[in-house]
C-alpha cells in the first residue's frame, strides 16, 4: 500500500467523502433526536397510559424491535410512495431509524420510569403535584438519569444503522467511500479507512457517554 | 390513492421467503457457533494476564462492536478477493463475517459470565485435584454456558435479525427475496407485512424453544 | 368555628381485596389537638392515615377536613371519586411526612422544600427560598441547605422532610412512623422537632411506636385493633389504665416504659 497515493486519492475524493460524512451525521442527529423525544413519551405511555394505548404502543414497539431494521428501511421506503408521499430515499430512511430509535427508548424509558420506586410518586403527589407536574419535576429527572447508558448505546446503533440507507441509495459515508472506491479501486484502503472513522465517531459517543454519566452519578441515584 | 390488494401474488412467490427464512436461520445458527468458540477465547484472552494476548483481543473487540456490520460485510466481501482469497462465495463470506461480529459482541457476554462463576466451584475442582484443563472442561465450560444460556438467546435472535444484511451482497435470504417480491410483483404492503411477520414469528419460536432450554439448564444465581 | 372538628372521620371502610383492612373508623380532630394512632401492625393505622389524603382509596364512609369531603362526593348516581384536579389541590392542604423520608434525590434540601411552594402554591422563586430559609432553620438545617440527600444522615433527611410537609401551611400533618426507620441516636432530633411544632399549635396525626413520645407530646391517643378503633382517650387514660385487654397486653410489650 502506497500511503501517499492513498492520501492523493481521498484528497481527490475529499468533496464526495465530506459531503457523505456531513450526510452520516446529519441522518444520525435527526434520527436520534426525534427519536428519542418520541420515546420518551412512548415510555410514559407504556408506563402509565390507559390500556387501549398501552397495547398499541407495545404493538408498535414490539414490532419494531423484532424485525431488522433493514426491513422496517425498506418498508418505509417502498410503502411512503403508496400513500401519495413523494418522500425522498434520505426522509424515508430518516424516518425509519427514527421510528427504530423511538422503539428502544420507548422500552429503556418504560423500564426507568417503572424503576422509581413507587415512594417518590408518594412524596410527589403528597406536596400537592399533579400528573404531569409529577412526571416532569420528580419522576423524570431521576428516570432520565437512568436512561442514559441505554441511550448512549442506541445512539451508536443509529449512527451504525445509517450505514443501511445506502442500499436505498442515499449517499452518506458508505455510499460515498463506494463511489470512490469505484474509481480508484483502493478497495481495502478506503474500506480500512472508513472503519477507522466510524470507530472514531462511535468512540467519541461513548466517551462522551461516559462523561455524562460521571457527572450524574455524582449525585447518587 | 388506491390499492389493489393481491394476496395470491405473494403466496405464489411464497417459497421465495421460505427458503430465505430458512437460509438465513442456518446462517444465524452457525455464526453464532463459531461466534461462541471465538467468544469464549477472546474472553478468556481479555482476562489473560499476558498482554501480548490482552491487547489484539480488546483492539478486535473494540473495533468490531464500533463498525457498522454492512461495512464489515462490504469490506471482506470486496476486500478478501484483493487478498487472494476468491474460493469464498457470498454466503460463505458473509457467514465468516457474521462469526466474527458475533464473537466479539458474545465475548463480552462471555467475560461476565466468567466473573459470575462461583468460585467456590473453581476451588472445589482443584480440591479433587483437576487439572486446569479439565477443570476447564468439567467445571468452567459447563458452569459457563448455564450463566449465559439468556444472553445467547436474545444473541440469536439478534444475529437472525443482523441476516437480512446479507441482502447487500446478494444472498438469497428472507429480505433479499422480500425485496424482489416487492420489486416484481408491487404487491408492498402484502411483501412486507409478510416478510416482517415471518421474522417476528421465527422469533418469536426461537425464544420460546430457548426458553424452554433455559429452563430446563439455567442457573439462576 | 373553634368547635367544629378540624378532620372528622365517619364510618371509614377499605378492603383490599377480599380483606376489610378498615372497619369504620369513627374518629374527630380538633384544631391544634396532636393525636396518636397507636396499634400493632396490621391494626390499619397507616392505611388509615394513607387515606386522609387520598394516597388510598377507601370504599364506604367518608373524610372531612374543615368542612371540605376528602376525595370524593355523593352524586344521585352515588358515591364518585372526585376529578384528579380536585383529589391534588385537597392533597396541598395536608402535610405528610413518610417512614422513609422520601425526598426528591436529584434536588438539594431547599429545592425539595422550595418545589411545591413554586409549582403548587405559585410562589415566586425569591419568596419560596425564604420561607424555606426560614424553616430549615427551624429544623435546625440552616447550614445544610445546599445539601443533596445522601450527603445528609436519616434525622437530618427527615428533618428536611418535615419542613417540606409544613411549609406549604396545611391544615393538618400527617406523620406515618417517622423515626422507625432512623438509627437510635437520630430518633430525638426528629421527635424534638415535633415536640415544636405540637407545641406552637400545628393540628398533627400522628402514628408512631415511640410510646415515650406519644405520653409526652399528645393530646389524644387512639387504640386501633383490626382495622376498628378499640380505645381512646387521653395519654393518661389510656396508659394508666387501659380498659380493655387488647389494649393492656399491647401496652405491657412497653413494660419498661410504663412503670
Amino acid at each position: 500500500m502506497d500511503i501517499s497515493a492513498i492520501m492523493q486519492e481521498i484528497y481527490t475524493a475529499r468533496w464526495t467523502l465530506w459531503g457523505g460524512l456531513l450526510t452520516t451525521l446529519e441522518i444520525s442527529a435527526i434520527a436520534i433526536s426525534a427519536g428519542t423525544l418520541a420515546g420518551v413519551m412512548i415510555g410514559i405511555g407504556l408506563a402509565y397510559g390507559p390500556l387501549v394505548l398501552r397495547l398499541v404502543l407495545r404493538g408498535y414497539v414490539d414490532l419494531v424491535r423484532g424485525i431488522p431494521s433493514l426491513v422496517l428501511i425498506f418498508f418505509c421506503f417502498y410503502g411512503t410512495a403508496l400513500l401519495g408521499l413523494n418522500l425522498s430515499a434520505f426522509a424515508a430512511g430518516v424516518f425509519a431509524l427514527g421510528l427504530f430509535c423511538a422503539a428502544h427508548i420507548g422500552e429503556l424509558t418504560r423500564g426507568a420510569v417503572q424503576s422509581i420506586p413507587q415512594a417518590q410518586t408518594d412524596a410527589a403527589k403528597s406536596i400537592g403535584l399533579g400528573f404531569w407536574r409529577r412526571l416532569v419535576y420528580a419522576i423524570l429527572p431521576q428516570a432520565l438519569r437512568r436512561v442514559l447508558p441505554g441511550w448512549v448505546n442506541i445512539a451508536a446503533e443509529i449512527v451504525k444503522g445509517s450505514t443501511l440507507l445506502s442500499l436505498i441509495g442515499v449517499v452518506e459515508l458508505l455510499l460515498a467511500t463506494q463511489q470512490a472506491i469505484a474509481r480508484t479501486f483502493l478497495i481495502l484502503e478506503f474500506y480500512l479507512a472508513l472503519i477507522v472513522v466510524f470507530f472514531i465517531i462511535n468512540f467519541a459517543i461513548s466517551r462522551a457517554g461516559a462523561l455524562l454519566e460521571r457527572r450524574m452519578a455524582y449525585v447518587r441515584f | 390513492m388506491h390499492y389493489n390488494f393481491n394476496w395470491p401474488v405473494v403466496w405464489r412467490n411464497f417459497d421465495r421467503l421460505w427458503d430465505g427464512l430458512l437460509l438465513g436461520l442456518a446462517i444465524a445458527v452457525v455464526a453464532l457457533a463459531i461466534g461462541c468458540l471465538i467468544g469464549i477465547l477472546l474472553a478468556m484472552c481479555r482476562e489473560s494476564r499476558l498482554r501480548v494476548l490482552r491487547i489484539p483481543a480488546t483492539i478486535f473487540v473494540e473495533v468490531m462492536r464500533n463498525t457498522p456490520l454492512l461495512l464489515l460485510v462490504f469490506f471482506f466481501y470486496f476486500g478478501l478477493p484483493e487478498l487472494g482469497f476468491t474460493a469464498f462465495n457470498n454466503v460463505e463470506t458473509f457467514a465468516a463475517t457474521l462469526a466474527l461480529y458475533a464473537g466479539a459482541y458474545l465475548t463480552e457476554i462471555f467475560r461476565g459470565g466468567l466473573a459470575a462463576i462461583p468460585v467456590a466451584y473453581v476451588e472445589a475442582g482443584k480440591a479433587i485435584g483437576l487439572t486446569a484443563p479439565q477443570r476447564l472442561r468439567y467445571v468452567i465450560l459447563p458452569v459457563l454456558f448455564r450463566i449465559v444460556l439468556p444472553s445467547l438467546s436474545s444473541a440469536l435472535i439478534s444475529l437472525f435479525k443482523d441476516t437480512a444484511l446479507a441482502a447487500a451482497i446478494g444472498v438469497q435470504e428472507l429480505t433479499f427475496g422480500a425485496r424482489w417480491v416487492n420489486l416484481n410483483t408491487y404487491q408492498i404492503l402484502e411483501t412486507w407485512t409478510v416478510t416482517a411477520a415471518m421474522y417476528l414469528v421465527a422469533s418469536y419460536i426461537i425464544a420460546f424453544g430457548l426458553r424452554q432450554v433455559e429452563r430446563r439448564y439455567a442457573m439462576v444465581r | 368555628m373553634p368547635d367544629t372538628p378540624l378532620l372528622s372521620a365517619r364510618n371509614v371502610h377499605k378492603r383490599f381485596g377480599a380483606v376489610e383492612v378498615l372497619n369504620g373508623i369513627d374518629l374527630d380532630i380538633m384544631r391544634g389537638q396532636v393525636v396518636a394512632l397507636i396499634g400493632a401492625s396490621g391494626s390499619g393505622k397507616t392505611t388509615f392515615l394513607r387515606c386522609v389524603n387520598m394516597l388510598e382509596e377507601y370504599h364506604d364512609g367518608e373524610i372531612v377536613l374543615d368542612g371540605e369531603r376528602i376525595g370524593y362526593t355523593t352524586t344521585p348516581a352515588g358515591r364518585r371519586r372526585l376529578p384528579e384536579r380536585a383529589i391534588v389541590a385537597q392533597r396541598g392542604r395536608i402535610g405528610i411526612v413518610f417512614q422513609g423520608y422520601n425526598l426528591f434525590p436529584h434536588l438539594t434540601a431547599e429545592q425539595n422544600v422550595t418545589l411545591g411552594l413554586v409549582k403548587v402554591l405559585g410562589k415566586s422563586k425569591a419568596e419560596a427560598r425564604d420561607i424555606a430559609a426560614g424553616w430549615l432553620e427551624r429544623v435546625g438545617l440552616a447550614d445544610r441547605r445546599s445539601h443533596y440527600p445522601y450527603q445528609l444522615s436519616g434525622g437530618q433527611q427527615q428533618r428536611v422532610a418535615i419542613a417540606r410537609a409544613v411549609a406549604a401551611e396545611p391544615k393538618l400533618i400527617l406523620f406515618d412512623e417517622v423515626t422507625s426507620a432512623l438509627d437510635p441516636e437520630l430518633v430525638s432530633e426528629v421527635l424534638e422537632v415535633m415536640r415544636s411544632l405540637a407545641e406552637s399549635g400545628m393540628t398533627m396525626l400522628v402514628v408512631s411506636h415511640e410510646m415515650l413520645f406519644v405520653n409526652a407530646v399528645a393530646t389524644h391517643v387512639v387504640f386501633m385493633e383490626q382495622g376498628r378503633i378499640a380505645e381512646q382517650g387521653t395519654p393518661d387514660a389510656l396508659f394508666r389504665n387501659p380498659e380493655s385487654e387488647r389494649l393492656r397486653s399491647f401496652l405491657g410489650r412497653f413494660h419498661q416504659v410504663f412503670r
